[in-house]
């Protein structure tokens, strides 16, 4: 086992950003106090930020079921890559993750990962809305979070059952439950491939209104007042949803929200070219939308940056618009993204984005989003916040290739990740 | 022009010259011997993702009278779905080395999408909601027959404008050819925002009628009514059909058009569908002169002047006296 001294670098985290050296320690998994020189490797981060390694509340890693789109493996190499250390695992697998054999296999094919696999569990047996899923049974196993994601639990009294039955579910651990919802009201989305608008209009495509996101937001922070129960609202992506969260956390409700990268820098008008790999839910909205959520993410109503990573195989996507499934790999060009498009955001708060609000909210705050300081897990991220370079969809880890941002430059780029003291990427090169 | 996607491809002037051209056409349809050898050794692929018997039959007289191989390449939208991903099947079409593919698609944007994957001529006949430019192309030509001009006329389009591919590339072909489009029908029926769309927008059929030279009817489908999108088709005839009753206030030198088939009884009353103003089966007839033009456009030699085109498609009687660089341009395009 070896030591790992990062030499140069600015720390940015919970304390805000200084000039210090870190010594990461593998046989332990811990940051040390000792001193850099007498380090087994130094590596010379200059003008790079060592930050706590990212949390993505929100990725699809395709296994079970679909293991030519991604693979746990294969993903958790793109999240390193990307700078998490941990990532929370959809449950929208084949089989769906909603029994315990099945979250076991994830925990299994997750223990060999080169980030840590959380994974989170169905609320209802098959995502189906219908009848709750063995809530319990899977806490016991480490399931913090709980989702249909995919589709939105449409039953208004179910939902409220499964707030009031997770409130009943004390981990004992010092963590608490959440509940996370995909806001999207079915009876209104129906059929709807990208933004109900002026776009969906020209191009004959149908449209989903942001009112069907915005329905669900509505109920659901009414359910986190009826039940007393936290609510997370995933990939928010129109105004007024960003507005009716800023509003419930005025009021004291205890709802969080996270908003993708997408959903920050592109627009319906992406759909004009019929590429399937702009199809996405919640739907990519216009530039009022956009401009919400940077707003949002600025001003702290939005808690996390989370990616919806979510493979598909080429042959899939080469569908038409209205036959492909939706969904955007997320996970590598994210923080570029972020460090790109939010140039208004303070470092300090980009990581509270990426990295301690996600913690946090996933029950993992014991291990990710700490500070960088010796005695703490080395979890940690280095980056060059500068180094510009262009999007290849050939040159990432991912097994699927369907990026929206192929082509595209952009600034900031990820050098190191140790993950429990490993040091996973190297360069901008994965280890293993 | 290397496709016709969609009627926003073409400019005012392109459709002017599409015009003259479907004029040439039209003139050799009447001859005893209907067929010129303009795409002769060309091959056409028709390749219909969803049925459409009129629309087919149209272009696979149209290629033919041009001279061109003409080929059927139906693809059940089951089969599709069943795995083979639509750039397979293209790439299948386009390895058999054919020219143009003539697409029909119940999917909005797949012609677009096609035309990526393949070296051919992509000619949309129809894709989803979204356009069918030969149609409109068809449409404003019978229009300009009968009044010479589309400019500063005055032209309704009723009903299902929403989920209406004619819809779309007649608002837009007949707006730049200098008519103004009104649109007639209830709101669960028109797009939720039309900005940007040159048109007005009226619910009240009875105010339109009387001042319109042109009443175009789209056809309503059955599932818009299970939908719920309106409360019966009792209910639909009165308030958005064109009635008897209705017809009568028409102006008497007005056109009613409609892209067939007919409803009879829900957005046309049989009477009205049977009215001299009816010019249904003319718009079916420019259809075929209309593809034509499409067709040379896309696989001729690329010139657009009216005497270019009626000496090369003379016919074979003038086949011999083909102007020499016509004949060159031919020669050309055989060897490439």
């Amino acid at each position: 086992m070896t030591t790992y001294a990062l030499v140069g670098g600015d720390i940015v985290d919970c304390d805000g950003r200084r000039r210090a050296d870190v010594v990461v320690d593998q046989a332990t998994g811990r940051l040390t106090e000792a001193a850099p020189d007498a380090a087994d490797e130094r590596l010379d981060v200059t003008g790079c930020i060592v930050s706590p390694g990212f949390v993505d509340l929100h990725v699809h890693l395709r296994q079970p079921g679909n293991e030519a789109a991604e693979t746990i493996e294969t993903g958790s190499r793109a999240a390193a890559l990307g700078g998490y250390t941990a990532v929370v695992a959809m449950p929208n697998t084949n089989p769906c993750m909603d029994t315990a054999a099945v979250v076991t296999e994830v925990l299994a094919h997750g223990s060999r990962a080169l980030c840590e696999i959380k994974p989170s569990a169905a609320i209802t047996v098959g995502r189906l809305g219908e009848t709750l899923a063995p809530m319990g049974e899977l806490v016991d196993l480490g399931v913090r979070m709980f989702t249909d994601d995919g589709t939105g639990v449409q039953d208004d009294q179910l939902m409220r059952r499964a707030l009031e039955y997770a409130a009943s579910l004390d981990p004992g651990d010092g963590t608490s439950l959440v509940l996370s919802q995909h806001c999207e009201v079915n009876a209104l989305s129906q059929g709807g491939v990208m933004n109900e608008g002026r776009w969906s209009a020209e191009l004959g495509l149908p449209g989903q209104p942001a009112e069907a996101e915005e329905l669900m937001v509505m109920r659901d922070i009414a359910l986190s007042r009826l039940t007393g129960m936290r609510v997370h609202l995933q990939h928010l992506s129109t105004a007024g949803s960003v507005e009716m969260v800023r509003a419930a956390k005025a009021a004291g409700h205890p709802v969080t929200a996270e908003a993708t990268p997408h959903h920050f820098t592109l627009t319906d008008g992406c759909c004009a070219s019929y590429d399937p790999v702009f199809k996405v839910h919640p739907p990519l909205r216009t530039e009022a939308d956009v401009a919400a959520v940077k707003a949002g993410l600025a001003d702290g109503t939005i808690d996390a940056i989370a990616t919806d990573h979510a493979p598909h195989t080429p042959d899939s996507k080469e569908l038409p618009f209205d036959q492909a499934p939706p969904g955007m790999l997320g996970l590598e060009t994210a923080l570029a993204l972020a460090l790109t498009e939010l140039p208004d955001i303070e470092l300090v708060d980009l990581i509270r984005l990426l990295s301690i609000r996600p913690a946090d909210i996933a029950g993992l705050a014991d291990r990710h989003g700490r500070p960088v300081r010796p005695g703490e897990p080395a979890n940690i991220c280095v980056f060059d916040p500068d180094r510009r370079w262009t999007v290849d969809r050939t040159g990432l880890a991912s097994l699927a290739l369907n990026t929206p941002f192929h082509g595209r430059g952009v600034r900031g780029m990820v050098r190191h990740t140790f993950f429990d003291g490993e040091p996973v990427v190297i360069d901008g090169k994965a280890t293993r | 022009m290397k496709h016709l996607i969609s009627t926003h491809d073409l400019g005012r002037a392109d459709l002017e010259q599409l015009f003259g051209l479907t004029d040439n056409f039209a003139r050799i349809l009447e001859r005893p011997i209907p067929k010129v050898p303009a795409l002769r050794g060309k091959t056409v692929v028709l390749a219909f993702f969803e049925d459409s018997t009129r629309t087919r039959t149209s272009f696979d007289l149209a290629a033919r009278r041009l001279s061109a191989d003409v080929v059927n390449f139906s693809v059940s939208q089951s089969s599709t779905r069943k795995g083979e991903s639509l750039r397979d099947t293209v790439e299948t079409i386009s390895a058999m080395s054919v020219d143009a593919i003539v697409v029909r698609h119940s999917s909005s944007g797949a012609p677009q999408q096609i035309a990526q994957w393949t070296d051919a001529s992509v000619v949309n006949a129809g894709d989803g909601w979204h356009q069918h430019p030969t149609q409109a192309l068809l449409d404003a030509y019978t229009i300009r027959r009968r009044f010479g001009s589309l400019d500063g006329l005055s032209i309704a389009i009723c009903g299902d404008i929403n989920h209406s591919r004619v819809a779309r590339s007649d608002v837009d072909a007949f707006t730049k050819l200098g008519a103004a489009v009104t649109l007639v029908g209830p709101k669960t029926l028109m797009p939720s925002d039309l900005s940007g769309w040159p048109v007005t927008v009226s619910s009240d059929f009875d105010t339109v009628v009387g001042e319109v030279d042109v009443v175009y009817l789209l056809r309503i489908q059955q599932e818009r009514l299970s939908a719920g999108m309106f409360p019966s088709v009792r209910e639909y005839r009165t308030r958005w059909g064109l009635t008897t009753e209705r017809a009568a206030r028409l102006k008497p030198d007005a056109l009613i058009m409609h892209p067939g088939p007919m409803n009879r009884g829900v957005e046309i009353d049989p009477e009205v569908a049977d009215d001299a103003r009816a010019v249904v089966l003319d718009q079916v007839a420019a259809g075929v002169p209309t593809r034509m033009a499409v067709l040379y456009s896309v696989l001729g030699p690329g010139q657009f002047d009216d005497d270019g085109m009626t000496e090369a498609a003379g016919g074979p009687d003038l086949e011999a006296e083909a102007a020499p660089d016509r004949t060159e341009n031919h020669v050309e395009e055989l060897n490439r």
